[in-house]
């Protein structure tokens, strides 16, 4: 009754869509260049190992990973930590200026990353912070910071009332109120948004590439570098590029049972 | 429910507040600063008033038609993926498998594109699309197709076209999947038993249901695609030409390639109002669609009360939700 005609095939096809072009990417990342440049197969012949090789081994490479890794954990935390105030009290209070404020939020997560490049740049050269994963963390809190209290505000919205009046008649003080009865009652919210927060501090590259040069560089910002100079190694391109959707399907497979509510951002 | 007024929650929202203000309000007065003033070169800034924005509103300059024309072409690029992205997100959300396994596998393959670097999501089109190492490109030229994206216009509008539809049809999907979930199984058993067709179901039933989520998948479809640079700047670098030259990669062309300052700063915030203004809309439909849904929420109950009194009680007959 609730699903149409030929549901299967349609699936099964726009999977196939899906995967086809990340196919093509793992399989050049175990091909020789040789093989990849002389003939077009559809899987490795003479499989190797030694783009991966190389990226485990050399420093230039595998930093990039950890840089990445670091500021987008910092700016999960960070996002996360002063969102949730906010988002209880969007949630439960009317305040002088809230549905602007609101506003004004929510219009951050839309500016363009592009507007923002040049200031960034001025801004935490000027602080001192140019180069280091702060910088890119709290770059990007001005898309995920706004997205996680939009998010969160939706799942407290979904905790009734009655809950906090009884706990306060019950003498918590309200940061007791706050970290022993909602934060476990909202915890699949906070899995969701720092799901998300994570996903997009992981897949922008304009803000991350600006603020940083040597220390701090991401590494899909290596990675445009590094292959361009060597002439284009497309065998190493690929297999820089299998290792960055890995933590991202690391996540998902995590999330997968809140991924449909999650994506609704609790607004269901 | 209604909310109640308490001034001290402002406390509460001042670390959101600092935060986004650091990282918003200080860079955006540093653009409107360098919007109003000429530069060449040593630091030495010039009073330009109101000049940069003439220029930028004026096709027949430089500036002017530059902006404009990419304008155009980033406005008519968001419409085709809109257009595209929208009926089959909602035809791949009607079609994701009800039980089992197949659930969770469907829905981490869709939410797969979603998670990738967007720089690495144009290399994968990148490598995928070439004629020489790249299974698209290769096959359609082996099937007698000319194709190639570095050269031709039309090739190259498509190539993005498909990796954008590639990249983002899952979150559209995901966020119908999660629209028609919510739907209690009892509502299909009422239509099953009124014999309503497979249409009228769509149109009754799912697609109200889906109406809020759908709001936020066109906002964010729409102000990301209007936004887009890594992916086609990494693919086609803008070109053949300026062809796929959309706001943002023109933006940072003025600002980080020719370090025009005055001009780049003027541009966001044109750009900035255009996406403030579209934000307000949706933001004012989206506000008002959930006034209603209250509204109507609350009529509902009111009504059922009325008979109950007055006769039996009758709730034990309404149906369970979620029971699927």
């Amino acid at each position: 009754m609730h699903s149409i005609p030929g549901r299967r095939v349609i699936m099964a096809l726009f999977l196939i869509f899906l995967l086809l072009p990340i196919y093509w990417l793992v399989n050049m990342s175990f091909k020789t260049n040789s093989e990849i440049v002389s003939t077009m197969t559809l899987w490795p012949h003479a499989p190797t190992l030694q783009h991966y090789k190389r990226i485990f081994t050399d420093e230039s490479w595998y930093s990039g990973y950890i840089n990445s890794l670091e500021y987008v954990v910092l700016n999960t935390i960070i996002s996360i930590s002063v969102a949730l105030p906010a988002a209880y009290a969007f949630s439960r209070y009317r305040f002088l200026g809230d549905k602007h404020l609101f506003f004004w939020l929510l219009s951050n997560r839309m500016a363009p990353a592009a507007v923002y490049a040049l200031p960034f740049f001025n801004l935490y050269s000027a602080i001192g912070l140019f180069d280091t994963p702060w910088a890119v963390a709290l770059a990007h809190c001005i898309f995920n910071v706004p997205l996680a209290v939009w998010i969160l505000e939706g799942f407290v919205s979904g905790v009734p009332r009655e809950i906090d009046e009884t706990a306060f008649l019950d003498g918590y003080s309200f940061p007791r109120f706050f970290i022993k009865i909602l934060i476990p009652l909202i915890a699949s919210g906070i899995g969701v948004a720092a799901f998300f927060c994570f996903m997009f501090s992981w897949v922008e590259l304009l803000l991350a590439r600006t603020l940083t040069s040597v220390h701090a560089k991401p590494i899909a910002a290596i990675m445009t570098r590094t292959v361009s100079a060597a002439g284009m190694d497309w065998g190493l391109l690929a297999a820089a590029g299998v290792l960055t959707i890995i933590p991202g399907a690391l996540v998902i497979w995590f999330v997968r049972n809140y991924i449909a509510r999650g994506f609704a951002l609790g607004r269901v | 429910m209604d909310k109640t007024v308490n001034q001290k929650a402002w406390f509460l929202v001042l670390p959101v507040f600092l935060v986004v203000a650091f990282s918003a309000v200080l860079p955006l007065m540093t653009v409107v600063n360098y919007s109003m003033q000429d530069t060449f070169g040593n630091n030495q800034f010039f009073w330009n008033g109101v000049g940069w924005f003439k220029e930028l509103l004026d096709p027949s300059t430089d500036l002017g038609s530059r902006f404009l024309a990419s304008l155009g072409r980033n406005l008519f690029f968001s419409l085709v993926i809109l257009a595209i992205e929208v009926p089959l997100g909602i035809v791949i959300a009607l079609s994701m498998p009800r039980h089992g396994w197949t659930v969770a596998a469907c829905l981490v393959i869709l939410a797969l594109p979603l998670l990738i670097p967007w720089n690495v999501v144009g290399t994968i089109w990148q490598i995928f699309g070439r004629p020489d190492i790249g299974l698209l490109g290769y096959t359609l030229n082996a099937m007698g197709i000319e194709y190639n994206y570095v050269s031709n216009d039309i090739d190259a509008w498509v190539t993005v076209i498909v990796m954008d539809v590639w990249h983002w049809t899952s979150l559209v999907a995901l966020l119908c999947y999660a629209g028609l979930k919510s739907i209690p199984e009892a509502y299909y058993q009422a239509a099953q038993i009124d014999g309503a067709s497979r249409w009228a179901v769509f149109k009754a039933i799912q697609l109200p249901k889906m109406n809020r989520v759908l709001l936020i998948a066109v906002l964010l479809r729409f102000m990301d695609s209007f936004m887009i640079y890594t992916e086609p700047f990494v693919v086609t670098g803008g070109g053949p030409g300026n062809s796929t030259t959309f706001i943002s990669i023109e933006l940072v062309k003025i600002a980080l390639g020719q370090f025009d300052l005055g001009k780049a700063a003027a541009l966001s915030l044109v750009y900035n109002l255009i996406i403030l203004i579209v934000c307000w809309v949706f933001y004012t439909v989206m506000t008002n669609a959930g006034v209603e849904r209250k509204a109507q929420a609350e009529a509902e109950p009111a009504a059922e009360r009325k008979p109950a009194g007055a006769l039996q009680p009758a709730p034990a007959l309404k149906p369970k939700e979620g029971v699927a």
